[in-house]
């Protein structure tokens, strides 16, 4: 066999705007090999993958096919080097079969339906793929959809498959099924490429291992040579001092006492399962764990936005509770309780992004008052306050904040969630594309607010960040409770651990 | 950007921001490009282009008999808009206007026919106007009902919904309406139930200003004008505010309709004094333009569902003395669709040529 490598990065570099995605990552592809990319969110692995499919070009560095440097600037000509991605979110069309859909862009002259059926019930009978031409997509299963975005690749002749987390919408049996295939494949000579953060899968299926973090190439290690551990800790990094201010408060209090939540969404795959833990005032809970893992799921139901079962209530001052469960937004507000929340999307659900900032604080008063008008002079003076206060860049109340940055957003949305003293904070990944100073900023922001006695629940996608700022830190691992720790005295290893498999036992579940 | 390999030699960029004066300036190009661009088919009918457009202008607005008739084409269009307005500010998108015109004009014909007699005057009117907003409503709210409990698609819903209306005036015009048996005709109201006239036209156009008003003051100040925005914006940021999301579209299509409903009252009552299955004469589709063409601003409503009805009305008369066809107007009325539009297009992103080399990033 061939021993050049399939593909070479060299030095390749990717900046969009002032981040850096990738930062000089060397990194060979071989034939007949299964590779897995790990790390965590954000550390660069679909934006180096795209950049192989032909989707982005790199600022800086070297492909090479086979040995000859080359140029990919469109997935067209990915297909040339033979380079194929499965992306995460299939781009089918629910009305075509799936001979129809693998053939879609193709031009090969007359077409001629039934040879291509047959041309694809070869592929699928060699590789051992279950599925049916003739089948329209949106009779498919979710994995099913998957096998027709794999033939598709197979069908314009690849050899090299990148596969972004393949495994992420599957059930433990389809992931096996798929794993089968995908060990055929490399029989056959291919080389394939997973994007993952899911060390189980890794140890299972893969021949080498790459890890990147925040951007930078670790390094790689073949698969046998390693364990779960070793990955862990080159996927987290080593402890960086932050010196984020992390003043104590005296006697923390129960607020929010959450017990066996659990929701199931519109799939009937479980989000959270059986959740229960115990918010303080005058303390920030953090919540680790790989993405998609029920954060997302966990501060709506909290919030009332997502369906869930359990409990979650809030305790009052005179030590009486009330229940949040099963109430609306509006509900959970006109109990007086005090609920703030920043959730990740912020223009999608915190804020309205065609509006101004005093427009924005009207989503949490526009009910006020009684009347048809709304009141908008006290929106105006609150607006005008967080734009003095937090030092927001926006030309005026009334500028569109789709238009600020990132971090000034941020601010906005932070800002008006504060603003009615809430007794409890919930926050998603609340400085996520935030620079330096915008982060610290939201870090004193909720420490202030941690002293004012308030439950603060923060979400977030830093280790160092998580163990600097809070107090108490829950892992959450596929919508379990794997550990509550605490923060001052824990490691990044031991998050690490119970981020990967639920109690932090070795060898995942 | 990539420092090798091939750049585009224009590439789009979002705009920042603008001047209010420069992006006033843009439409009011548009505009004039469209006005340009309507020369060649004009040019094509035989037509100087020029003379043309005089004609327009004088037919629809040289005379006080020709002004009337103009702003009669554009009261129904006007408050249709009107009423079109909060659904599309909510992303709701209702094109069953015409099925609400019908319904309205069938209810308010109801007591036009059978109650003249019972009640005066006055209170005649008001009842037809009062059933006319309520039959227009109940048509409205079901798709909307649909939509929140199924999510049902309502461009679909409401444009169905149009032709049960109008099939509802055809049978009732040769059915158990019709006047003299065999006409398939409804009789013409007694004076009784015909709006009085203002100025020579009849009354409804003091209505639908009045609605103007109404409608700026209810988008722009109201809790529930803040509402429709917010959910025409994010349905997640809604519900994030607490806002009942199926129960306000509902409520926004109940007054939608309404409206439109008044507006058939204003087309049996005012304009044609009886009912007959055109009734709405595609006043629901046009006012769609008018409201997309003023950026759903009420006040801008009243100059462009002028604009169409100069367009319109004069091109009746380009036919008759230039023997130019009518539909040039429809023409017309499509291009400076077209340019307007686009012209949003400008507002919004900027045009980079690959001239000006830029520094690496």
């Amino acid at each position: 066999m061939n021993t050049a490598p399939a593909i070479e990065l060299k030095g390749i570099t990717k900046r969009f705007g002032k981040v850096v995605a990738n930062d000089g990552i060397d990194l060979s592809i071989n034939k007949g090999e299964i590779l897995a990319l790990l790390g965590e969110n954000g550390s660069g692995k679909t934006t180096l993958m795209n950049m192989l499919a032909g989707i982005y070009q790199p600022d800086g560095g070297q492909i090479y096919a086979d040995g000859r440097p080359v140029q990919i600037t469109s997935p067209k000509e990915a297909f040339l080097y033979g380079i194929g991605m499965i992306h995460q979110h299939y781009k089918l069309v629910e009305v075509f079969t799936a001979a129809q859909n693998i053939i879609l862009g193709l031009d090969e002259g007359k077409l001629d339906i039934k040879a291509t059926n047959t041309k694809v019930k070869t592929i699928c009978d060699r590789y051992g793929f279950d599925i049916n031409p003739t089948q329209k997509v949106y009779d498919m299963s979710i994995s099913q959809k998957q096998t027709v975005e794999i033939v598709k690749v197979l069908y314009r002749g690849a050899d090299i498959l990148i596969l972004d987390e393949p495994t992420a919408v599957l059930t433990p049996q389809e992931t096996e099924k798929l794993f089968l295939i995908l060990k055929n494949m490399r029989k056959d000579g291919k080389a394939i490429v997973i994007i993952t953060h899911k060390l189980n899968e890794v140890m299972e299926v893969s021949d080498r291992v790459a890890v990147l973090l925040k951007g930078k190439y670790i390094g790689d290690v073949p698969t046998v040579e390693t364990t779960p551990e070793k990955l862990t800790n080159m996927m987290i990094g080593h402890a960086v001092t932050l010196n984020i201010n992390r003043p104590t408060y005296e006697h923390p209090f129960p607020k929010l006492v959450v017990k066996g939540l659990t929701c199931i969404d519109n799939e009937g795959v479980k989000k959270l399962d059986d959740v229960s833990f115990t918010a303080m005032g005058g303390e920030i809970l953090g919540v680790a764990g790989i993405s998609g893992s029920g954060q997302r799921e966990l501060l709506e139901s909290i919030n009332g936005l997502y369906p869930a079962t359990g409990s979650v209530s809030f305790i009052k001052d005179d030590d009486t509770s009330v229940e949040l469960l099963g109430k609306t937004p509006m509900q959970i507000r006109q109990t007086g309780v005090g609920m703030a929340f920043v959730p990740e999307d912020r223009l999608g659900m915190g804020l309205v992004g065609s509006m101004g900032m005093t427009d924005n604080m009207m989503l949490r008063s526009w009910k006020s008052g009684t009347g048809l008008f709304v009141d908008r002079k006290k929106p105006e003076n609150l607006a005008k306050r967080i734009w003095k206060d937090l030092d927001v860049v926006t030309p005026g109340t009334d500028f569109a904040v789709r238009r600020l940055s990132g971090g000034n957003i941020q601010k906005v949305l932070v800002g008006r969630e504060i603003a009615g003293l809430p007794a409890v904070l919930t926050t998603a990944y609340a400085v996520r594309g935030l620079d330096i100073n915008s982060s610290y900023l939201i870090y004193n922001l909720l420490t202030e607010q941690k002293m004012r006695g308030v439950a603060v629940v923060f979400i977030g996608e830093d280790l160092d960040v998580l163990l600097e700022l809070c107090d108490r830190i829950l892992v959450l691992c596929s919508g379990q409770v794997s550990g509550i720790v605490n923060a001052h005295s824990t490691t990044k290893e031991e998050v690490g651990c119970y981020m990967t498999s639920v109690g932090g036992k070795e060898g995942g579940r | 950007m990539s420092t090798e390999g091939k750049m585009p030699f224009v590439r789009l960029a979002k705009r920042d921001s603008m001047a209010p004066k420069e992006v006033w300036l843009i439409r009011a190009g548009s505009i004039l490009l469209a006005l340009l661009l309507g020369c060649i088919p004009i040019l094509l009918a035989g037509s100087n282009p020029f003379v043309a457009y005089g004609v327009i202008i004088k037919g629809s607005l040289g005379r006080s008999t020709y002004i009337k008739q103009t702003v009669k084409t554009a009261v129904p269009l006007l408050g249709c808009a009107l009423a079109i307005a909060p659904c599309f500010k909510m992303k709701f998108w209702n094109i069953g206007a015409e099925g609400q015109i019908t319904m309205g004009a069938i209810a308010s014909t109801y007591f036009a026919l059978f109650w003249y007699d019972k009640v005066p005057s006055v209170l005649l009117l008001i009842i037809m106007a009062v059933a006319g907003a309520v039959a227009g409503g109940i048509w409205g709210v079901i798709p909307a009902f649909f939509k929140a409990k199924w999510n049902t698609n309502e461009t679909l819903f409401t444009l169905m919904m149009n032709y049960i209306a109008i099939g509802l005036v055809s049978w009732l015009q040769g059915g158990p309406w019709e006047g003299r048996p065999g006409s398939q005709i409804i009789p013409t109201f007694k004076p009784q139930a015909c709006l009085p006239k203002v100025l020579g036209i009849h009354c409804g156009w003091i209505i639908v200003l009045v609605l103007v008003f109404l409608m700026h003051l209810y988008m722009n100040k109201t809790k529930q004008g803040y509402e429709i925005a917010v959910i025409g914006d994010s349905y997640n940021t809604a519900r994030y505010a607490g806002m009942n999301v199926g129960w306000i579209m509902m409520r926004t299509m109940l007054i939608s309709g309404a409206i439109s409903g008044l507006v058939g009252f204003i087309f049996v009552s005012g304009a044609n004094n009886t009912l007959y299955n055109g009734v709405a004469s595609g006043v629901g589709f046009t006012a769609i333009t008018v409201a997309w063409l003023s950026q759903l601003n009420a006040f801008a409503m009243v100059f462009i569902s002028m604009i169409l009805a100069i367009l319109s009305k004069g091109s009746n008369t380009l036919q008759s003395l230039m023997k130019v066809p009518a539909s040039i107007s429809d023409i017309v009325t499509g291009i400076l669709l077209f340019c307007m539009l686009g012209c949003e297009f400008f507002i919004n992103y900027q045009l980079i040529f690959q001239k000006k080399k830029e520094a690496d990033v």
